[in-house]
């Protein structure tokens, strides 16, 4: 650094003032396309989409091009208010939002009787974490399949303890935690790969030290390991919390929000109201995805927060 | 280590621990390999009611049936249309963003390093309806183009988060040698940078190819028709003409979840690599 500022000293106008003006250029040359292309297609997006929550639209323009919606105000909101589904959706939510969590103990859990150096463990490690890698598409298949009525497993086990099976995708009650169960088995397989990494990396010397100390068991879990797992378990909760409010997926291919609408999720609920069978109606849309987006952000701005911190730490 | 190695233990905990593995994976696969078997059942077994008996035979005309019978290798297709561009580009993207957020300390630094942090946890739906339109406006609608753009943009937000951080680890006396040499910056990025960058381009490949084989909000909103629809809009359709034809939707749903578990198994160190970033200090 010292050299080229001694360089600009003596030669003002020399090549040295062309390589500092290039190295100011440069990160913004190197940003330009891959911001550009964010700007485009995330950034403007969510203006545009809390504008148009202000406005009654179908989705068309008239035939010179031009955009015919009616601006509403908070009209939007209001209507969402009292509307029933919308409550179905948002409680929906949150069932999703807290049933998600259980992720983390049992990937945990499953993590800990992997990790183990027996022969062949590492193929086990990779069979246990399939259900990640293959399409939410394909899970919500599997667990149809699974819960189908009349030869489902799930209804004949339920058949066989209680003498009356359970079709818990036409059950009004049962739906939603149904498909959040269906959702925590790829969940618990992501988690589980987290912690795996975790624990191979919790500092060995310290297990000895607390075994010599007697530490064992759940203490020994709590007091020695869990502290030091803590990346993994705020990288966990993150996936977590996403993925539960991302739920889309499921929903449409496993009930498409039903029966009665009662297994509605926000993300889902949107899709119906602006893209659906009933008609167009993306203004409303928007205003739900502006709610979804809103309890995305208090997650999201702690995570940036954190994220904050370690980089000043650094 | 934790738990204690089961070496440690008596025979019999280590006997135990044996039989379970097997028993225990078994279990947790259970709808995997239920689905597994259904998709080589003949359709004559599921009529008859024998569900989870022995088949009667095993039959490969399921999946010859799909394939023949079923748009689903067009489906496949399309998929690879849409997921290679999106792995190239967003890769590609993500490399020069990368670069500039690790290596140069300009002001706006932090916060655009947030802001692509950020954009990738939106939800999906507070992009749809302004993506959607500004595809159909595009003239994009449908296609396979119109769908990799938008794919590319929004994953240059987690894979920017990636080559930064990956970035920022490498050794900064490389790069600050080359520029007392006088190497441009461009030529930094290139010769010096980039060589380094394998072990993190093939995660990211990776895991950018499972995310976009398997999307299916996207693929649902912004195609439509046989000729450009990925594998898992596609199934979506075929699965609502299959009523109840269970082995046709468990043949279509394996060979969906053939490519992804392919990759995985095929590049496992860096899918793993790629997934648990950060969760080790």
């Amino acid at each position: 650094m010292a050299v080229t500022t001694d360089m600009r000293a003596a030669t003002p106008a020399g090549p040295s003032v062309r390589r500092l003006n290039q190295r100011a250029l440069a990160p913004w040359l190197f940003l330009a396309p891959g911001l550009f292309m964010f700007a485009v297609y995330v950034l403007w997006p969510i203006g545009q989409s809390i504008t148009l929550s202000f406005y009654d639209w179908n989705g068309l323009y008239n035939q010179d091009g031009e955009f015919t919606g009616t601006y509403v105000g908070m009209g939007n909101y209001a209507e969402l208010m009292t509307d029933p589904a919308f409550e179905v959706s948002l409680w929906n939510n949150f069932y999703w939002l807290a049933l998600y969590m259980l992720a983390l103990p049992a990937g945990l859990l499953i993590a800990i009787f992997l990790n183990q150096t027996v022969t062949g463990i590492r193929l086990y490690k990779s069979l246990f974490f399939f259900p990640f890698v293959i399409s939410q598409v394909v899970v919500g298949l599997m667990f149809a399949w699974f819960y189908a009525p009349n030869f489902g497993l799930l209804y004949l086990l339920t058949e066989w303890v209680t003498g009356k099976g359970i079709a818990i995708l036409a059950d009004p009650d049962l739906v939603t935690f149904g498909i959040i169960a269906a959702g925590l088995w790829p969940q618990i397989a992501y988690v589980m790969i987290l912690y795996l990494t975790g624990l191979n990396n919790v500092a060995p010397d310290q297990i000895e030290a607390a075994r010599l100390d007697g530490a064992k068991g759940w203490r020994m879990l709590w007091f020695v390991v869990l502290p030091q797992l803590r990346p993994a378990t705020f990288i966990a909760v993150i996936v977590t919390v996403i993925g539960a409010l991302r739920s889309f997926d499921l929903v449409s291919i496993m009930t498409k929000g039903g029966p009665f609408g009662e297994s509605r999720v926000l993300s889902y609920y949107m899709f119906e109201k602006a893209l659906g069978e009933y008609g167009f109606r993306m203004g409303y849309g928007a205003a739900i995805a502006v709610v979804l987006f809103a309890i995305m952000m208090v997650f999201i701005s702690g995570f940036i927060w954190k994220m904050w911190r370690d980089e000043r730490e650094r | 280590m934790f738990p204690r190695p089961i070496q440690q233990s008596s025979t019999g905990a280590q006997w135990l621990y044996t039989i379970a593995l097997p028993v225990v994976l078994v279990i947790w696969l259970f709808p995997l390999l239920g689905v597994a078997l259904t998709s080589l059942r003949p359709a004559s077994d599921l009529a008859q009611g024998n569900y989870f008996g022995m088949p009667s035979g095993i039959a490969w005309e399921n999946y010859l049936y799909i394939f023949t019978e079923t748009p689903i290798g067009q489906y496949m297709v399309n998929s690879l249309w849409v997921t290679i561009p999106t792995v190239i580009g967003a890769v590609g993207l993500s490399l020069m963003t990368g670069f500039s957020l690790a290596v140069y300390g300009f002001r706006a630094n932090i916060l655009i390093f947030f802001m692509f942090v950020a954009g990738n946890f939106v939800p999906f739906q507070i992009l749809m309806v302004p993506v959607r339109d500004m595809t159909l406006q595009l003239g994009m609608y449908d296609t396979w183009y119109g769908l990799a753009l938008f794919h590319i943009a929004f994953q240059t937000g987690f894979c920017t988060l990636f080559m930064r951080n990956f970035i920022k680890a490498l050794p900064f006396e490389l790069i600050e040698a080359a520029r007392v040499e006088g190497v441009t910056e461009w030529r930094i990025f290139v010769y010096i940078v980039l060589p380094l960058m394998r072990p993190a381009i093939a995660a990211l490949s990776v895991l950018v190819f499972t995310f976009i084989w398997n999307d299916f909000f996207w693929a649902t909103v912004l195609t439509q028709g046989v000729d450009s629809q990925p594998i898992t809009a596609g199934l979506s359709s075929l699965n609502g003409q299959w009523i109840a034809q269970w082995h046709l939707v468990s043949a279509g749903s394996i060979l969906a979840a053939l490519p992804p578990v392919a990759m995985f198994f095929l590049m496992q160190k860096h899918f793993i690599a790629g997934l648990t970033l950060g969760a080790v200090k």
